[in-house]
């Protein structure tokens, strides 16, 4: 089966156009309508499918080394296979954290060795992410891992003196600082957006000027250091306006949004289900709205997952006692289609964008986020976006279940992941693009 | 109604039949029955994973005048104290058979979160949860004012209640709140900005910031208890400050309509938010309250489970 | 649907009812009439007034709600509780009749037998019922009757009275027997 070469039939690609796409020996070989599926060639019906450039995911949550029960990188890139992905930014946030060329070495071989996505470490700013003294930020850089993005995402780098050193810092390599945008203080014990369902459900609030008060200040420090920022899970109005602000002045700003934050509101909370808690908290439908718009008109980059696997004693409890945060690989793409393409604010070319070529081009991962063409390594997603089906938290492949949509129907199916020209998700079946891969070894 | 987690469980006319319904029971009490066999052979579960000695006694005075057996379940020397988990702590009421939980805890929901998982099936009752509800304290304090000044009335209308100090980190107002409006009292908040949540405003009360300006007007003052580590968390300067502001003392009782009562859910704060004075004053009713308390967790207790739900809720009876 | 006892047989019923309980109590002076909420009250308030306007004195009269002690309250929705009211005299040492309107399995009397057991120690507990319908399930009967009126389980029997429905009738509902 797996020598290469596969016709796949039926497409539309992202600018409208139907095509049939060939692939051999990992490269895209020929892009044309009504190819015939020359000897060798193993045909694949995606009738009614869109090809978009493989997606890339510049937040993840892989939690090896150290949360080996929540997810792996072999179960947490399986997730990605299924969802789209091609591509996924290990967050830091591990124990131990990644703060050494070690730490990143090592989950880029677990990724490497996987098969199922390319697996991109991210480091952290400050040694064990205390937000107080650098981590080795060089020595990761020069590494195997080559980090180009850097994160002490989970903790805000609070203070503005480090986060100044840390954006200047990451200049010698073009790198660029993820901010994870929120004021401590203000946010003390905080459990969701602080309004009118906190105060109701009594529950401590995390209001919106605690994460717009770091970007506003982040995005001044960038320019006046000139440097790259990136700032991690955008959640609120207000933080779409300083953005749009800055990048009007021409600030070497990007921004993401996580497909929660554009479908899901802080009125979930009313269930109390802890399943809803997550770090930036949901927001309100103005903010939703808010973000939308800005993910449209591209004062936001990208759609980043924030996939953030728990095991289930960390949510089937209290939500004051439960963790943050929500697995996003496997409903990624079609949480995109539901909000935003079939509402009518973005087209496939957009969601190509946001999805792919922006995401690769912020951390600089040169074999990604490259158009469908011939002679392009052949990294394709294909999603049916007239498939619905309903989410099951028992049937992802993350190793976690705490899925928020458990139970929604979800509008577009992704039908198949194609990673360097071999199908890690196909007809509902995950494969390493490793002969004799461990395939089952993840579940 | 299988449970009572949230004032917003209740009906206006639930809520005065629960009222109604602790009226005769009080009279019961008062007279030579002070036991009755209606839930003999039910076993009620008091979950306390926070210190509350007076919710406490009073659920389990009720639940005893009633002959169900009571097992207590509280935090100190039980295995909530070690770390347990509120599913394990479920499970093993279930296998116990407990019939309801009476539950107080530090999180708020966590009585929702006990009622709406799959981890046990009998009754939930909130006894108090983090800041979110208190919803019996509220039923007793509406039960009070309507005793003292409804002039017959079964709800509350026409009626002005103030309700004073730290809103943002009370259930009792929250509860309060809600209900003393659904009886169609005026309910108006008095705290200093910092403690009265964000988004009040759609509350159904009023807010003001100066107690001055609202006692002369009310039928009832419910006082909150303050603590004192509030001051550390920068919510007012100092003691000394909040009771000029917004303490209930003798000046300000004499202030009041001549019939308004004075009301605390308790444990007080003497000499902070209320004055020996005014606590052990005319006015007061806070001794009463807790004699009310325990009629109408009586009340809640046989609504709840003396009854089928199964018919109460499919509207079949034989 | 059949009309088992016209208004005037009722008024009948409950004046010789009120003679009875006077002859076998040797006038009203130890007597304390306990009605059992609903229509048993409002029943307890037509003798006590027939007693009066015989004897010519007032007679001790009150409401028993047995409601906290009735044995089914597993079989039904909750229900609410109609006020319990111990004339000034008490129960002790009296001879407390307790009136209800029907009659059946004789549940009701044990749970009112209960809470009077609760209240205090009368001197004699009697019984006054406006229908007896049968199909006892305890052995208890009434000492004094309306009417006796033969049914089958199936059918069920209705108390209408002028203070609650507008007009005094009994009525037996359901297949004949």
């Amino acid at each position: 089966m797996k020598n290469g070469n596969y016709l796949l039939t039926g497409l539309t690609l992202p600018n409208g156009s139907k095509s049939d796409i060939a692939i051999s020996a990992g490269k895209i070989t020929e892009i044309a309508p009504n190819l015939i599926a020359a000897e060798g060639f193993t045909k694949v019906d995606l009738a009614g499918s869109i090809a978009l450039p493989g997606l890339v995911d510049l937040h993840t949550h892989l939690r090896e080394p150290g949360k080996e029960d929540a997810e792996t990188v072999l179960s947490g890139t399986m997730a990605a296979a299924k969802g789209g992905f091609v591509a996924v930014s290990a967050m830091a946030n591990t124990s131990p954290v990644a703060d050494t060329a070690g730490v990143v070495e090592q989950v880029f071989a677990l990724g490497q060795s996987a098969g199922f996505a390319d697996v991109f470490p991210i480091g952290a700013v400050t040694e064990g992410l205390k937000g107080e003294n650098l981590a080795e930020i060089g020595a990761m850089a020069d590494s195997r891992a080559r980090v180009r993005v850097f994160s002490d995402d989970g903790s805000c780098v609070f203070d503005p003196l480090v986060m100044r050193r840390a954006l200047e810092y990451v200049k010698k390599f073009d790198g660029v600082i993820a901010q994870h945008a929120q004021d401590p203080r203000l946010t003390q014990g905080a459990q969701m957006n602080e309004g009118e369902i906190s105060s109701r459900l009594g529950l401590k609030g995390w209001p919106a000027v605690a994460e717009e008060a770091i970007i506003a200040r982040d995005v001044l420090l960038a320019d006046h250091v000139q440097s790259r920022l990136h700032i991690c899970h955008l959640t609120t109005a207000g933080g779409v306006e300083i953005i749009r602000w800055a990048k009007a002045r021409g600030i070497s700003v990007t921004a993401e949004v996580t497909p929660h934050h554009l479908l899901l509101t802080d009125e979930s909370a009313l269930s109390y289900d802890p399943i809803f808690k997550v770090n930036p908290p949901l927001r309100t439908q103005k903010d939703v709205e808010a973000l939308r718009e800005g993910l449209a008109d591209g004062t936001i980059d990208i759609v980043a997952t924030d996939h953030a696997p728990h095991p289930a004693e960390a949510k089937e409890c209290e939500w004051q006692e439960a963790a943050f945060g929500m697995l996003g690989l496997e409903s990624a793409l079609s949480i995109i289609n539901q909000t935003m393409v079939t509402t009518g604010l973005m087209n496939w070319e957009t969601v190509a964008d946001r999805m792919s070529y922006a995401p690769a081009k912020i951390a600089r991962y040169a074999e990604h986020g490259k158009a469908l063409t011939v002679g392009a390594i052949a990294n394709i997603t294909l999603i049916n976006p007239a498939q619905s089906y309903r989410v099951d938290r028992d049937l992802v492949a993350s190793r976690s279940r705490n899925t928020p949509f458990h139970g929604m129907d979800l509008q577009g199916a992704v039908t198949a992941t194609f990673f360097r020209g071999l199908p890690t998700f196909l007809n509902g079946k995950l494969a390493s693009i490793h002969e004799g891969s461990p395939e089952s070894a993840g579940k | 109604m299988k449970h009572l987690l949230s004032i917003n469980d209740l009906s206006k006319v639930d809520a005065i039949s629960i009222l109604d319904t602790a009226q005769e029971l009080a009279r019961v009490s008062d007279g030579p029955m002070k036991k009755l066999p209606t839930l003999r052979g039910r076993t009620i579960v008091n979950l306390f994973a926070e210190d509350s000695t007076r919710t406490r006694i009073s659920f389990e005075a009720a639940a005893k005048r009633l002959s169900a057996d009571v097992i207590n379940f509280s935090s100190k020397g039980s295995s909530i104290s070690k770390g347990e988990s509120l599913k394990d702590t479920a499970q093993t009421l279930q296998a116990m058979g407990a019939d309801a939980v009476i539950i107080r805890h530090s999180a708020s929901g966590a009585a929702q979160r006990l009622a709406d998982s799959k981890w046990m099936s009998g009754s939930v009752i909130n006894a108090g949860d983090g800041t979110h509800e208190h919803p019996s304290q509220a039923l007793l304090d509406a039960f009070t004012i309507r005793k003292h000044l409804s002039k017959g009335a079964t709800d509350l209308a026409g009626l002005r209640v103030a309700i004073v100090g730290d809103v943002l980190h009370s259930r009792v107002a929250r509860s309060n709140v809600l209900l003393l409006s659904k009886l169609g009292a005026q309910v108006v908040l008095v705290a200093p900005p910092t403690l009265l949540p964000v988004g009040i405003e759609s509350w159904p009360c009023q807010i003001s910031y100066d107690l001055d300006e609202v006692i002369a007007s009310v039928d009832a003052i419910m006082m909150l208890r303050i603590q004192l580590e509030r001051m550390s968390e920068m919510y007012f300067p100092n003691a000394r400050e909040y009771s000029r502001y917004f303490g209930l003392n003798s000046d300000r009782i004499r202030a009041m309509k001549a019939e308004a009562i004075v009301m605390h859910p308790g444990p007080m704060n003497r000499g902070l938010e209320i004055t020996a004075d005014a606590a052990d004053g005319a006015r007061s009713v806070i001794v009463e309250q807790v004699a009310n308390g325990v009629s109408i967790r009586m009340a809640i207790l046989y609504l709840l489970l003396a009854g089928n739900q199964e018919i109460a809720e499919n509207g079949v009876s034989s | 649907m059949s009309l088992a006892l016209p208004a005037p047989d009722i008024a009948r019923a409950l004046i010789r009812i009120s003679h009875e309980i006077l002859e076998r109590n040797s006038g009203s002076a130890n007597i304390t009439l306990l009605g059992i909420p609903t229509r048993g009250a409002h029943l307890a308030k037509r003798i006590a007034s027939a007693i009066e306007s015989i004897e010519g004195t007032s007679v001790q009269m009150g409401t028993l709600d047995i409601t906290l002690h009735r044995d089914d309250l597993r079989m039904r929705a909750p229900r609410a509780l109609m006020p319990t009211v111990i004339p000034s005299l008490g129960v002790e040492g009296r001879d407390v009749v307790l009136v209800d309107d029907v009659l059946f399995s004789g549940r009701t009397i044990r749970a009112a037998l209960d809470a009077l057991g609760e209240i205090g120690r009368p001197k004699s507990v009697q019984l006054a019922v406006l229908v007896d319908r049968g199909h006892r399930q305890l052995p208890i009967r009434a000492d004094f009757v309306g009417k006796n009126l033969p049914t089958s389980i199936e059918q069920s029997v209705v108390v209408h009275l002028t203070e609650l429905d507008g007009a005094d009738e009994v009525l037996i509902e359901g297949p004949l027997p």
